[in-house]
C-alpha cells in the first residue's frame, strides 16, 4: 500500500502547488524567452528598417515592408530557394528510403549487427567541417578516392568528371555526402520505430499465414510510419538551414549552383552587413519553415492517432 | 639625422619606462608574413618592454572574424594589419585612429613610402590626405613558372618550332597562355603536368583577384575616370569583355583537373607539388617558394602579370592601423612609430616581408637583393585595387557571383556577365547614396 503524502504546498507554508510549480518552471521560461523569443522580435522589428550592423551611427530609417518585397520578387532568392528545395528532397528521399533499409536489416540479429550498426553510426558522429573537407579530398579528380570508384565501375577516367565543379555533378555531390552523413541518424530512428512493434502481432500474423511481404506492407510500414515521418521531420527542418558543410565542399559554387537559401542568408548578414535585409529574409524562412512544419506535424499526429 | 635618432630614442626610453607589464595585441592574417612580423617585433619588446602578442586569423576566415572584431567594437585588436579594401568602410565607421596628427607629430612622413601603397592601403577618400593606416605590406598578383623546365633544350626546341619564339617568361597574356596550353597535359619526368594554376575561388574574394590579373590589362576599368561611379563601358567595355573571355578560356584549357575553387592555398599545393608550370599568387608568397626545397632556388622563376592592350596588376597587401575602440592606443602608436622607421622597414625586407618604404625600394641594391625584389618594383608601379567603398563587401559578392557563374559554370556570356556586374553594382552605389 503506497504511503498517502500530503500536498508539497501544506509543507511549504503560504505556497499552492501551482506557485511552486511556477517557481521550478519559471528559470527554464526565461531562458527561453531569453533566447528565442527575444531574438525573434528584435529580428522581426530589425526586418523593417535600412540597419546595418556594421553602421551603427548611420541613421535609422523604417522601409515598411520593402526588404520583404525586394526579396519575395527577387529572381535569385528564388533559385536559392528552388536549389534548397531540391536538396531537402533528395537527400530526405535518400535518407529515409537507405536508413529504413538499414534498420530493417539491423533489426534482423544476426552475427555481429552491434559492430555494424557502430560501425553505420560513425559518419553522423563526426563534425560537418570534418566532413566537408574528407569528401573535398574525396572528389578530388586526380587523387580522389571517388572518382575512382566510379572510374572502375564505368570505365570513365577519374580526372574526367568533377563532382564540385560540374554544375549537374555538384548538386548530388553535396546530397551525397549528407546522406552518407545523416542516414544513420534515420536509421536509429527508424530501428527505434521496429523495435516498438510487439512479437505478438507477427506471431498473430504467421498463424493467419500472413506472407513476409504482408506482414511488411500490413504491420511493419504503418507502425513504423509515425517514426520514419518524425526522421524526414527533423532532417527537413536540419537540411533546409543546412550551412556548414555545403559551404566547405562548394562555397555556393559552381556559380550560384549550390548557393543554398542559408549561405545567401549568411553572406547578406555578415560579410554584405545588410542586416535589415538579412532579417527579412530570416523571416521568411522561419515562416517558410515553422508554416511547413506545423502542417506535417499535424499530418503525423493524425498517423499516430490511426 | 642624429638628432633624430637620438629623440627616437629618448622617446622609445621614455615609453619603455612607461610600458613595464603592458602588452599589445596585433591582429593579422596567418601566412609567412605573419611569422617575419613576430620576429621582427622581437626588437620592439626589446626595446620598448611591451610584450607583443598575435592573433592571426587564415585567409579564408580573416574578414569575417577580423570585421566581426571592429563592427562589435571588440578590444582584441590594439592593432590591426587590414586589407585594403576595407580602409573605406573603416574611416567613415570610424574603427581606425586617423593618423594625421600623430604622423606630423612623430615626423612620420607620408611621402616616405610608394604612393601606390599610400593611396591603396592608406587613404580614405582616395587621394586626399586623411591616412588611417601606414603602408605596411606591399603586395601584388605575380606569377611563378618552372625554370628548370623551361631551360630543357627539348622542351625550348619544341616550343620555338611550335610558336616560333623562346621559351622564356611571357611578355603578353597571349603568350602567357600559349605557354600554359603547351605545358598542359604533358609529361615531364613521367609524371603529367598543368599549365596554369589560377584563382577560381567561390566563397570570399579569390577568383575577382585572379580575373582581374586578365582584366586590366585588357582594358577593364572600375569607373569613368571623370565620373565616378558611371561604369557602362569601362566595366563592360568591348576590351573587358575579351579579358574576361581570355580568362575564362585560360581556366578551361590549362588549369588542373578539379579546379573549380582554387585560391592561393590550393596554387600553392599544385605549384609545389609538381603539378603546374605556372602559378598566379601574391608576392607575399614568393620568398616561402623561392625557400622550398622541391620546387625553389634554381627551378623558380618569377614574372610580373604580362600586358596585352596595357598594363596591370592586382594590389595585394595591407596597412598597419590603430584600433579606435583599443585601450592601450598609446603603446600602439609607438609600435607604428617604431615600424616606420627606415631600420625597422630594412630588417622587414630581410625577414620576408614586403616593405613600402621608398628608402628600402629605391636603395641601388634593392633590386638584386631577391630574386623576386625587381619584379615586385614593377608590379607595384602597375597595380590596380578593387573598390575601397565601405561597401566594398557587397560589391565583391557580386563580383564573385557573376564570373564565376561565367567562368566555371559557364552560364550566359562574357557580356551578359559584366552587364549583370553593372546593375548589381549600381543597386549598391545607389543604397549607399552614391547617385
Amino acid at each position: 500500500m503506497r504511503a498517502a503524502y500530503p500536498p508539497i504546498a501544506q509543507r511549504v507554508r503560504g505556497l499552492s502547488d501551482k506557485a511552486i510549480a511556477w517557481i521550478f518552471i519559471a528559470p527554464t521560461m526565461i531562458l527561453l524567452l531569453a533566447i528565442n523569443l527575444f531574438p525573434l522580435i528584435w529580428t522581426i522589428q530589425l526586418s523593417f528598417t535600412n540597419y546595418r550592423a556594421n553602421r551603427p551611427n548611420a541613421p535609422l530609417r523604417n522601409v515598411g515592408l520593402d526588404h520583404y518585397q525586394t526579396i519575395l520578387s527577387d529572381p535569385e532568392i528564388w533559385q536559392r530557394m528552388q536549389a534548397t528545395a531540391h536538396f531537402v528532397f533528395w537527400t530526405i528521399l535518400l535518407q529515409t528510403v537507405i536508413g529504413f533499409a538499414l534498420a530493417y536489416l539491423i533489426d534482423r540479429k544476426f552475427r555481429g549487427h552491434g559492430f555494424w550498426t557502430t560501425l553505420i553510426l560513425i559518419p553522423m558522429m563526426l563534425s560537418p567541417a570534418v566532413v566537408g573537407n574528407f569528401w573535398t579530398f574525396l572528389y578530388q579528380p586526380q587523387i580522389g578516392l571517388f572518382n575512382y570508384v566510379v572510374s572502375f565501375f564505368t570505365g570513365l577516367a577519374p580526372s574526367s568528371f568533377q563532382m564540385l565543379g560540374d554544375v549537374t555533378l555538384s548538386p548530388w555531390a553535396i546530397i551525397i555526402v549528407d546522406t552518407w552523413m545523416w542516414t544513420p541518424y534515420v536509421m536509429l530512428i527508424c530501428l527505434a520505430g521496429l523495435r516498438s512493434i510487439p512479437d505478438y502481432i507477427y506471431e498473430a500474423a504467421e498463424v493467419d499465414r500472413a506472407s513476409n511481404w504482408r506482414q511488411f506492407i500490413s504491420i511493419t510500414l504503418p507502425m513504423c510510419l509515425p517514426f520514419i515521418m518524425l526522421a524526414v521531420l527533423f532532417r527537413g527542418i536540419e537540411n533546409f538551414k543546412m550551412f556548414d558543410m555545403v559551404n566547405l565542399l562548394t562555397s555556393g559554387g559552381p556559380g550560384s549552383t549550390t548557393e543554398l537559401a542559408s549561405i545567401t542568408l549568411k553572406r547578406a548578414a555578415f560579410e554584405a552587413w545588410r542586416t535589415g535585409y538579412s532579417s527579412a529574409f530570416a523571416i521568411i524562412l522561419f515562416v517558410a519553415v515553422f508554416g511547413l512544419a506545423n502542417i506535417y506535424v499535424k499530418a503525423l499526429n493524425k498517423v499516430k492517432a490511426r | 639625422m642624429l638628432a633624430a635618432t637620438i629623440a627616437g630614442s629618448a622617446a622609445l626610453a621614455a615609453t619603455a619606462a612607461q610600458a613595464q607589464g603592458k602588452s599589445l595585441t596585433l591582429c593579422w592574417a596567418a601566412w609567412d608574413p605573419a611569422n617575419a612580423l613576430v620576429e621582427l617585433s622581437k626588437d620592439f619588446t626589446a626595446k620598448t618592454n611591451i610584450a607583443m602578442k598575435f592573433e592571426f586569423v587564415p585567409w579564408p576566415n580573416f574578414a569575417d572574424r577580423m570585421l566581426n572584431e571592429l563592427n562589435s567594437k571588440g578590444k582584441l585588436c590594439d592593432l590591426i594589419i587590414g586589407d585594403s579594401q576595407w580602409i573605406g568602410g573603416s574611416a567613415e565607421n570610424k574603427h581606425y585612429v586617423k593618423l594625421n596628427d600623430f604622423f606630423a607629430k612623430e615626423g612620420i612622413k607620408i611621402d616616405d613610402f610608394m604612393p601606390a601603397t599610400v593611396t591603396g592601403y592608406a587613404e580614405w577618400p582616395k587621394n586626399t590626405p586623411n591616412y588611417w593606416a601606414l603602408p605596411a605590406m606591399g603586395d601584388a598578383l605575380g606569377w611563378t613558372y618552372r625554370k628548370d623546365w623551361f631551360s630543357r633544350p627539348e622542351l625550348q626546341a619544341e616550343f620555338k618550332a611550335k610558336y616560333n619564339r623562346e621559351l622564356a617568361a611571357p611578355k603578353s597574356q597571349t603568350e602567357l597562355k600559349q605557354i600554359a596550353e603547351f605545358f598542359q597535359g604533358r609529361d615531364i619526368d613521367g609524371k603529367k603536368v598543368y599549365g596554369a594554376a589560377i584563382f577560381t575561388e567561390r566563397g570570399s574574394e579569390g577568383i575577382t583577384m585572379g580575373v582581374a590579373n586578365a582584366l586590366y590589362p585588357f582594358g577593364f576599368k572600375y569607373e569613368d575616370p571623370k565620373k565616378p561611379y558611371a561604369m557602362a563601358g569601362f566595366v563592360n567595355s568591348d576590351d573587358a569583355v575579351k579579358g574576361l573571355e581570355f580568362y575564362k578560356s585560360l581556366y578551361k584549357c590549362c588549369t588542373p583537373p578539379g579546379y573549380s575553387n582554387a585560391y592561393m592555398q590550393e596554387g600553392l599545393d599544385a605549384f609545389k607539388s609538381g603539378q603546374a608550370a605556372l602559378q598566379m599568387n601574391w608576392f607575399a608568397f614568393f620568398p616561402g617558394l623561392y625557400k622550398d626545397p622541391n620546387v625553389g632556388g634554381d627551378r623558380i622563376g618569377f614574372f610580373v602579370n604580362p600586358p596585352e592592350k596595357q598594363k596591370g596588376s592586382q594590389l595585394g597587401g595591407q596597412g598597419l592601423s590603430v584600433v579606435a575602440y583599443s585601450p592601450n592606443q598609446a603603446e600602439a602608436l609607438s609600435y607604428v612609430k617604431w615600424f616606420a622607421s627606415l631600420d625597422v622597414q630594412k630588417k622587414w625586407w630581410e625577414l620576408g616581408g614586403y616593405t613600402c618604404h621608398k628608402g628600402v625600394l629605391n636603395d641601388p641594391g634593392f633590386a638584386k637583393s631577391a630574386p623576386f625584389a625587381a619584379d615586385f618594383l614593377v608590379a607595384m608601379g602597375q597595380v590596380v585595387d578593387f573598390w575601397a567603398e565601405p561597401s566594398y563587401a557587397q560589391l565583391m559578392q557580386a563580383e564573385q557571383a557573376r564570373i564565376h557563374d561565367y567562368v566555371v559554370a559557364e552560364k550566359g556570356t562574357a557580356k551578359q556577365a559584366l552587364d549583370l556586374l553593372i546593375q548589381d553594382w549600381t543597386k549598391v552605389f545607389k543604397e549607399d547614396g552614391k547617385f
